[in-house]
Order: C-alpha cells, then sequence, then structure tokens
C-alpha cells in the first residue's frame, strides 16, 4: 500500500505537570530555525513568545463516547480544531497540542483513534511529557495526573537536570524507569533538547513499532544488563520496592507498572486476538498504553498492534525476514495490572 | 484486455452534458444561492459568485480559514479563523458585521428570517437583532451548532450532553433538550415542531419540541454532515450512509417508531444532500464524487456528475429549484440549469 501516514499532518502531543517546562519547550521548537510551520494548540493563550497566526487556544473537553465505556473518552475541541485547520492544509507542516498539567494524555491520543475525519487526516506522532528532575519523585507521589503522563510517554524530556544533583537525577530516572522503561529519555537543561528527538518520532506507527525493549537497557548506563533481567523484575513478590544491580536502582512504582511478554514460541491467533480484546474490553481502564509486535502460527508477517486503554488497532506489517527470530513481544503499560492474569492468559495463547 | 466496463448504466439516464463544469480553483465547503447567483465558498479566504451563465468572479472574505456559512438567500454570513463575521451579498459586496475581540473562532453562524444573525465563539453564542441589538449566551461546553427556530427569536444551541433552546429576547431561562453525546449540527423542521441534531457518533438525536420527546435516529456507518428538509418538511434527507437516508416526519410523531426510506444506494457514502425547493426531488453528493438527482417518491435517479474524483463538499439549489450548484473537496465544481 502507497504510504498514506506519510500525507497525514502529524500531531505531537505535549504533556507535563504544572512547571515541567511545557512552554519551554514549545518556545523552543517554535523559534528554532527549522523552516517548518506548526500549528499549536494550547489550553492558555499569552504564553508563547513567538508571533504565529495558526496558534490556537482550545477548551479541554472530553466526553464520553455513548458506548458505555467510561474510559472512552475523546478531545470534542480537538475534533473540531482539526476539523478546521484542515481547511488551512498546506499552510503548516505539524501540529503540536500542548495540554493542560493536569491533563490525562489518553483523551487526546483516543481522538485519534475513534475519530474517523481526525484519522483520516491527520496521524498521532508521539505524547512527548516534559519532566522536572527536582519535583517529579515529589509529584509521582502525590499527583497522579503527573504519573499518568510519565506512564502514557513515548519520549520524556527530563528537564531542570541542572538543578539536581548526579544521586538525585540517578533516583528520579529510576523513578520514571519503574513506570514506564519504553520511553525515549532525554536529559535537558532549559529543554534544550533536538527537534528531531521531540517531533516526527512515529511513536503511534504500526510500521515502526520494530523494536519493544526497555530503552534504559541500552542507555549508555555503564553496564548492560540482559533483556530477561527486566521482565524479572516484574515477577518480585517482595514488599520493598527498591533493589539494586550493578549501582543502578530499580523501582517498583507501587500502582504504575509495565509488564512485558514475551514467547519464543508462536502464537495460535484464534486465540491471541479473542483473548487481547477480552482483555482490553475488562482491564482497558488499567491499561494506558499496549504494543505488540507478534508471530502467529502458519503466518509468515509479523503482526503488529498498538492500544490506549480499551481501543487496539493492529495489522500485518511485513513478512518475517530470513534467518529473524520470530519471537512475540507484548508490552503493556497501566494501574494496577493483574499480572498474573495477564500471564496466565497470554501463555494460554502460545502453541503447543 | 478483456475488462468490464460499467461506463453509462442503460438504467439510469444522464444529463452530465448539461453541466456546466466551473474551475473555482479552490476546495469549497459551501455553496448558497442568492437568487440567481452561485455562491461557493472556499475552504479558505475567498468565495466565488458564479452568474446563471457560468460567470466567476472571486471576492476575499476572510484572512484564514472559513469555518461556517449560512444564508438566508439574501445574503451569506460566514465565520472565519479571523474571528470575524462577515456577510456577503449577490453584488461581492462584503460587510464585517463583527469582529471577535480575543480573535477567537467563529465556529458556526445562523440567519433569521427577519435579518437577525447568531455566530459562536468556543462556549459563548451571539445574537443580533435586525436593529442591531446583542446578546450573548454561555453554553456549558463549546457550540457544536446553532439554529434559529422558523418562528419567534428563539436560538437552538447544541452542545455536548444536549441542546439549549435560548429566547434572546425574553428573560425566562433558556429550556435544556438532554442528551448524552457530543452535538455538533442542529435544525428545526420548517414547521416547528421538531429539533434533531447530528452527533459526533454517526448518529442523529431529534425532540418533538410539544413534549421533548425523543426520538433516536442512528445506524449510520459515518458521521451525519448533511441534513435537507424535503418540499413541505415531509422527511429529513441526511448523509453518512451508502444510500440517501430520509426520516419521515409527516406525521405529529416524527419518524418514531418508523423506517427511514433509503434511496439512491451506491458503492459510496453519501456526502452531501439537498432537497429540491418546489418538488419531490433531491440531489445527492457522494465520496466518489457522483451526483445523482432522485425522486422521491420511487427511487428514480438521474446522474448529474460521474464518479471517480473527491468527494462532493457542497450541493444546493436556487430557491425556484431551477439551478443546482455542486462541488468536490478538490474545487472541481458545476452548474446545472434544468
Amino acid at each position: 500500500m502507497p504510504d498514506l501516514t506519510s500525507q497525514k499532518i502529524p500531531v505531537t502531543v505535549l504533556t507535563g505537570y504544572l512547571g515541567a517546562g511545557k512552554t519551554t519547550l514549545l518556545n523552543r521548537i517554535l523559534s528554532e530555525n527549522h523552516g517548518k510551520k506548526y500549528a499549536v494548540i494550547v489550553n492558555e493563550f499569552g504564553e508563547i513568545g513567538i508571533d504565529n497566526d495558526l496558534i490556537i487556544g482550545a477548551d479541554e473537553e472530553v466526553f464520553e463516547m455513548n458506548n458505555g465505556c467510561v474510559c472512552c473518552t475523546v478531545r470534542g475541541d480537538l475534533v473540531r480544531i482539526l476539523d478546521g485547520l484542515m481547511k488551512r492544509k498546506g499552510k503548516f507542516d505539524a501540529i503540536i497540542v500542548e495540554t493542560t498539567g493536569l491533563a490525562d494524555p489518553a483523551p487526546v491520543a483516543q481522538t485519534f483513534f475513534v475519530d474517523e475525519d481526525v484519522q483520516k487526516n491527520a496521524r498521532l506522532d508521539a505524547v512527548v511529557t516534559v519532566a522536572d528532575a527536582k519535583w517529579l519523585s515529589d509529584r509521582l507521589k502525590d499527583a497522579p495526573e503527573a504519573k499518568n503522563q510519565i506512564a502514557f510517554a513515548d519520549v520524556i524530556v527530563l528537564n531542570k537536570t541542572d538543578l539536581v544533583s548526579k544521586a538525585e537525577l540517578a533516583e528520579v530516572e529510576a523513578r520514571i524507569r519503574g513506570i514506564n522503561p519504553y520511553a525515549k529519555l532525554h536529559r535537558t537543561e532549559r529543554c534544550q533538547v533536538a527537534i528531531a528527538d521531540v517531533l516526527e518520532r512515529g511513536a503511534f506507527d504500526l510500521d515502526r513499532i520494530l523494536e519493544i525493549e526497555p530503552e534504559f537497557l541500552d542507555a549508555g548506563d555503564g553496564h548492560h544488563h540482559d533483556h530477561d533481567h527486566h521482565d524479572h523484575h516484574h515477577d518480585h513478590g517482595h514488599s520493598h520496592d527498591t533493589h539494586s544491580h550493578g549501582g543502578l536502582k530499580h523501582y517498583h512504582d507501587e500502582d504504575m507498572q509495565s509488564l512485558s511478554l514475551r514467547s519464543a514460541k508462536p502464537l495460535d491467533a484464534t486465540k491471541f486476538m479473542p483473548w487481547l480484546q477480552n482483555l482490553v474490553a475488562s482491564e482497558g481502564q488499567k491499561i494506558l498504553r499496549s504494543k505488540g509486535i507478534l508471530a502467529f502460527s502458519d503466518d509468515d508477517d509479523r503482526y503488529v498492534f498498538q492500544g490506549v486503554h480499551m481501543m487496539l488497532e493492529g495489522d500485518h506489517q511485513r513478512k518475517w525476514k530470513d534467518g529473524e527470530a520470530r519471537e512475540s513481544r507484548v508490552v503493556f503499560i497501566g494501574r494496577e495490572l493483574p499480572e498474573q492474569m495477564i500471564r496466565d492468559g497470554f501463555e494460554s495463547c502460545i502453541t503447543t | 484486455m478483456k475488462q468490464f466496463d460499467p461506463g453509462d448504466s442503460p438504467s439510469i439516464a444522464s444529463i452530465t452534458d448539461k453541466v456546466r463544469s466551473l474551475a473555482t480553483g479552490m476546495p469549497v465547503t459551501a455553496i448558497h444561492f442568492l437568487g440567481d447567483t452561485a455562491v461557493f465558498v472556499g475552504s479558505e479566504e475567498h468565495a466565488a459568485l458564479v452568474s446563471a451563465t457560468g460567470e466567476v468572479s472571486s471576492v476575499a472574505v476572510h484572512s484564514g480559514a472559513i469555518l461556517c456559512a449560512a444564508s438566508d438567500g439574501e445574503r451569506i454570513v460566514t465565520g472565519g479563523d479571523d474571528g470575524k463575521v462577515v456577510a456577503l451579498d449577490a453584488k461581492g459586496t462584503v460587510t464585517v458585521l463583527a469582529t471577535d475581540p480575543k480573535r477567537r473562532w467563529i465556529d458556526n453562524v445562523a440567519l433569521h428570517p427577519d435579518g437577525a444573525v447568531a455566530w459562536s465563539a468556543g462556549k459563548t453564542a451571539f445574537v443580533r437583532s435586525g436593529k442591531g441589538e446583542e446578546k450573548s449566551f454561555d453554553a456549558p461546553t463549546t457550540v457544536g451548532g446553532l439554529a434559529f427556530a422558523p418562528k419567534g427569536l428563539r436560538l437552538a444551541i447544541a452542545h455536548y450532553n444536549g441542546v439549549t433552546l435560548w429566547f434572546p429576547n425574553m428573560a425566562a431561562n433558556p429550556e435544556f433538550l438532554e442528551w448524552a453525546g457530543s452535538h455538533l449540527g442542529v435544525i428545526f423542521s420548517p414547521d416547528n415542531k421538531f429539533l434533531v441534531t447530528t452527533m459526533h457518533e454517526p448518529a442523529m438525536h431529534g425532540w418533538r419540541l410539544a413534549d421533548n420527546r425523543h426520538m433516536r435516529m442512528s445506524g449510520y456507518p459515518g458521521r451525519v454532515r448533511s441534513m435537507s428538509w424535503s418540499v413541505g418538511g415531509k422527511g429529513l434527507a441526511t448523509s453518512g450512509a451508502d444510500t440517501v437516508i430520509i426520516w419521515p416526519f409527516n406525521s405529529k410523531d416524527g419518524p418514531m417508531g418508523k423506517e427511514p426510506a433509503m434511496l439512491a444506494p451506491l458503492q459510496a457514502r453519501v456526502s452531501m444532500v439537498a432537497c429540491h425547493p418546489k418538488q419531490d426531488n433531491l440531489a445527492a453528493g457522494y465520496s466518489d464524487g457522483s451526483v445523482l438527482m432522485v425522486r422521491l417518491n420511487d427511487g428514480a435517479e438521474i446522474l448529474v456528475r460521474r464518479n471517480g474524483s473527491a468527494a462532493v463538499s457542497a450541493l444546493a439549489w436556487n430557491a425556484k429549484g431551477t439551478l443546482l450548484a455542486f462541488a468536490a473537496e478538490d474545487g472541481d465544481a458545476g452548474l446545472l440549469a434544468l
């Protein structure tokens, strides 16, 4: 199929708790000499220091879809604004949606899953979360919104690193990784991050779900863990929330976790797909993000999927290459995930 | 090479050769007739006035996107992302009626036969009476659609979870018609007895205004973007499916407990509908670029425009019903004299 996604306008969602530096990042993006024009949807006018006639104020109006599912919420204002912006197609290259500090990113993401017109014209590129290195650890304790934003992120800009010691930085990074080991993490001062690291990420592009690996494994900490280790750290039954390997701390967040499943044996598609659909239908409120690369028995194609709460999309991606390990990998990030139930369910879909 | 070519299906009469094709040079989002002048409203900045003989003249109306348009047959009022409410007449005269002080987008406009105009920016709906008196009303959420009742100065304001009926000239509290979901378009029946909304989900909702009884109109595969009353308000024709869906409103119960008529099926989604103002006919535009004329009583079809282009984005009859104008998303347009 020709690459229709390239004609769709990429939309980057910029989140972050109050004071983390969202506006700083936004101003950086807009002031950089990149030759691109951005339409920016903001929740508060007046904070942007750059003249741009494509800055649109939004009211963050969320409504529930009439399908009886309380987590199927959509940003109606975004539907309207994107519709209006599409009348000026060609006048801008990309769209950035800034959310309020207390916003849940899910309704924004879900808008791209459920709205036909939005889907036709725009594609969700990535959720970028700006986090304050000094205060994030505290906010993770007292602000569920901040935790949501970390869990949801594809890219985390860990800002104000100049305001903390090396030990504090390691601490806050470990906290982040305890919640979301998959996001790309960039340490910054005053949001000094390369634009290419936050925009055009293709994080929701099924074709680019190439590897699902915990980011911190190759984050250059001077040592490497083997991959199985990551799985292991969810299998814990102990009560303390930190343990240490080679100096790198690992935290288990009390209520937000990631869960990684893998199988070297192929999955039975007739079992896996209903299982996954049932899982997100019953546990979708807890599951913030899900992703997977799947090897089905009697299928030479890789199947990829991703989801936000109860909404899933998936497709055959490409043929498995010769010599490529046909391994299935599935990742869930969520709140109070019923880990054993998910593991057992996944196991039952493996062909014997 | 053997290939099946459906070509001109013998069962459908075609008047495609009678259509005068027009190059508006811009994507068109709405068409309104001012007398015999067809006004094609562009997606941004311009409107094109087209005379019955096909002469095109372009007029600048906004400095950005044109977000909405309404007409009373005398003038067209548009709202833009430049925060302006603008009126345009058949001579091409442009008058700025209002400018939002914060330059907010003007999302919706509506016109009343007595000269009143309504518009909305965000949650606020404004009404300016024919005498120039201005009033505003704050809806609980962003306004999705506006419509004046055919009688009296009464404005329907669609928003999340229902519609507010507001009498700008009366002190009484506005009436709230509740129905969960996001309501985007709103229309009164010509006899003032029913109110119908299009929703964000692929459905419409209606209320019988005498007792606020609900009417659910669902089953569409896609969102309903276009509605049009057939002559005398007997039926409400709608887009959103691969046939024209026409809900019966010719009894006091409206479409409650009744099946809609389904006419003119194609292998494409109906994108626009426009009922003939005098006869029981309608014009329908489709996502594949087709335009059909359809007789309501037996569903007989006449091909006005062949398929194979961008979706039809605008469709309108003049008041006498002698001219039909259409336009597609790519700006290709046509005018048919009957």
